[in-house]
């Protein structure tokens, strides 16, 4: 008997890399969310082979709170000019400064949730009809029953009640004027996928996802790195750890957790044994039962 | 690092749960996640909140499956959920669906991208309506492997004779059914026999246990390997300095297996090409099998476009208007006889009149029912359709991929329902 069997990384890249293809083929301008993120890299590779040696045929969106760590900057603008691909940055800066969101107040103040308002208003004055993120399933609760193509109506919002079945790989993309699609390609990835396929392919990452030192502080059981627009609680105090992110994200809700681990092969142990999951140091998630849910609704990530 | 090699050689199943809130799927699954360590603290800290604030007197594992607001205010699972475990053996994907008729859509959209099904049934309760509906989907959608689970043997005395009963019932029903693979299974899930370690309580049964039917049962053949089918999505033509004139034809191998040579025809052109690469990314492959993604060139120059399909010389597609589907309505407005709707089919889109409804299917009796109803959602029914261009086809027993379409509402764009051609 001729039996065929690919490994489960295989399959995960050959399903990725037909939706990103179905998104170039099925809608008009589409474009691809970029944080500098390990998921974000991994779909931006995922691209990259789906068109070699074609160049990636939609530009690269990030939207960007202002609070960065400057190795992710640094990766993402090295990347971009590498592989010739267009970026987009939309400011949420520019969404304060224009009166579109005001900035929280308050120790635990996060530029988290304003995102949302500059990602529609880029979406809207971009025109682009399709946004592809990085989200996966395994991330949190509301996110298990999000489809590959998610349908958002005029106002980008997400109707969990109402989506679209999706059956076998045929993906339905059609639209009315003004809505669009959220596209997730990497929906059936877990952290340890991610992490064994960036081994296998031997991605390149940004530093912060290895160990260094850094100035941290520690807030509710979370470390978290000292930034000029962070301030601390009294009983709060600076000190110098060895750490590492596990997620990427702004800076004023992305955990930090104390590592030695220096290679990919390390960091796979420490994700292997950890019994946390990596939004456990997401503060944004924290806020209650039904905030990943809420905010998907409103039309983040 | 011999670990991440061993991880590398993983296979990936996808298997599909069904069954209702008392039927102990959610306990199953929660057992599965558990026991594979696929739930984390944190999560096991929100749900034992969760489950306090509800007043639950146990950890209730059924709130790490219900995801939505809706969901864990009511206590019932709406929609498809997807869970992620692994051993060191496979990945697994469940899709949890819910089990009451209402939502044999979500049965049906769970069970289309399934190796294999997990069907529970409840030792004390025997088969029932919900257990037949169940297995027809699953044989309706073609899952290759089915394990029914007979559940809550620690309520019935682990007794053996419930087992056998519910075997035999099940195996009457199973030779009507195109089901290629059935295994049966005494469980308890609350307990933990026979889920991943074997049964001290069941000395009569000597069969494996559902995990390892699970790391176990061979999937390797379960795609078509014989066909070549490459429905084309999309042309790569980079125009570049270094590849000037690279045209290549992107997609996933929807079945069978390609090399570098092999001589191929183009449909709906009739052109017949030889392969000349294939290609991914910095990586060139001699062979190719389904499901791969890959993009391929030709040796000759012909004009190819999304929607057409390059197949092997030895078995060609049907091409073809006149269509016989089996269909399940998926929405709220019932099937208009005679309506026109759009039609995707692998990377084809059209649109096509529905001609007749043959008959519709009592998926509870599994009797053919005459056409004097409606067709409404849940329904299943076989119809004739013809499409407005020719669709390039195999029936969906011989293959998943090209076999299977969705019709789409022309007006609001909603996916209406699913067929599997005859």
């Amino acid at each position: 008997m001729d039996t065929i069997q690919i490994n489960h990384l295989r399959e995960l890249e050959a399903e990725s890399i037909f939706v990103i293809r179905e998104v170039a083929a099925q809608f008009e301008n589409p474009v691809m969310l970029f944080s500098g993120g390990k998921d974000s890299i991994v779909m931006f590779h995922l691209a990259m082979k789906a068109f070699w040696p074609a160049k990636i045929p939609f530009p690269m969106m990030h939207i960007d709170t202002g609070h960065n760590f400057q190795e992710t900057l640094d990766y993402r603008d090295r990347l971009m000019s590498e592989t010739g691909t267009k970026l987009i940055v939309a400011s949420v800066q520019e969404s304060i400064d224009q009166g579109r969101v005001t900035e929280e107040k308050g120790v635990n103040a996060s530029r988290n949730k304003l995102q949302t308002t500059t990602l529609l208003d880029a979406i809207e004055s971009n025109k682009f009809d399709a946004a592809m993120g990085g989200g996966r399933r395994d991330e949190e609760k509301a996110r298990a029953k999000e489809r590959f193509f998610s349908h958002r109506d005029e106002f980008g919002q997400w109707d969990p009640k109402n989506q679209r079945p999706e059956l076998w790989n045929l993906f339905n993309g059609r639209k009315h004027m003004g809505e669009h699609f959220r596209v997730f390609p990497i929906s059936n990835w877990t952290e340890m996928d991610v992490w064994q396929y960036i081994y296998m392919e031997q991605i390149d990452l940004p530093s912060l996802y290895f160990t260094h030192k850094r100035k941290v502080f520690n807030r509710d059981g979370v470390w978290m790195a000292i930034a000029p627009y962070m301030q601390l609680k009294p009983n709060e105090v600076i000190e110098e750890r060895e750490v590492r992110c596990r997620t990427i994200g702004d800076i004023t809700c992305t955990g930090l957790s104390l590592s030695m681990a220096n290679t990919l092969e390390e960091i796979i142990h420490e994700v292997a044994s950890t019994r946390t999951t990596e939004r456990g140091g997401r503060a944004d998630d924290k806020r209650s039962e039904s905030a990943m849910e809420d905010r998907k609704k409103e039309g983040y990530f | 690092m011999g670990k991440e090699s061993g991880y590398l050689d993983m296979e990936l199943l996808r298997f599909t749960t069904a069954g209702s809130v008392d039927d102990g799927k959610s306990t199953l699954i929660g057992r599965l996640l558990y026991d594979s360590k696929a739930i984390f603290d944190d999560q096991m800290d929100a749900i034992e909140k969760a489950s306090e604030r509800a007043g639950n007197e146990d950890v209730n594992l059924a709130l790490l499956t219900d995801g939505l607001k809706a969901e864990r205010e009511q206590g019932i699972t709406i929609d498809v959920a997807y869970r992620y475990f692994a051993t060191p053996k496979r990945k697994f994907i469940i899709a949890d669906t819910p089990g009451h008729i209402q939502y044999t859509r979500n049965m049906v959209t769970g069970a289309s991208t399934a190796n294999m099904a997990l069907i529970l049934v409840d030792a004390r309760h025997g088969v029932l309506e919900q257990t037949l509906r169940h297995a027809y989907i699953a044989s309706l959608l073609q899952i290759p492997h089915i394990i029914v689970c007979v559940n809550k043997m620690d309520l019935v005395d682990y007794s053996e004779e419930y087992f056998e009963k519910i075997k035999n019932d099940l195996e009457d029903v199973s030779s009507k059914l195109s089901v290629k693979d059935v295994r049966y299974v005494p469980i308890s899930a609350l307990k933990g026999d026979n889920v991943v370690d074997r049964s001290n309580n069941m000395d009569w049964y000597q069969g494996p246990t559902l995990m390892y039917l699970l790391e176990n049962i061979h999937i390797g053949s379960d795609i078509n390997t014989e066909d070549f089918r490459f429905p084309v999505q999309y042309v790569v033509r980079p125009q570049s300095k270094d590849f000037p004139d690279y045209r290549g034809y992107a997609g996933r191998i929807a079945s069978g297996k390609v090399s570098v040579g092999d001589k191929v025809t183009v449909l709906p052109s009739g052109f017949s090409s030889v392969i000349k690469s294939i290609d991914l990314y910095k990586d060139t492959y001699k062979r190719a099998v389904a499901p791969q993604s890959v993009t391929i060139t030709l040796e000759d120059d012909i004009d190819i476009s999304r929607g057409d399909m390059l197949v092997g010389d030895v078995k060609t597609p049907k091409v073809g208007q006149d269509i016989d589907v089996m269909i399940c309505w998926f929405n709220e407005k019932n099937l208009v006889p005679r309506g026109k709707y759009v039609i995707r089919h692998t990377s084809t889109e059209a649109r096509c009149l529905v001609k007749e409804v043959n008959f519709k299917m009592n998926i509870n009796t599994l009797e053919k029912e005459p056409v004097d109803k409606e067709i409404k959602m849940n329904d299943v029914a076989r119809i004739s359709i013809r499409t407005t261009k020719p669709l390039f086809y195999d029936s969906y027993n011989r293959n998943r991929t090209t076999g299977s379409l969705i019709l789409i509402d022309e007006a609001t764009n909603e996916t209406v329902a699913t067929g599997m051609i005859v």
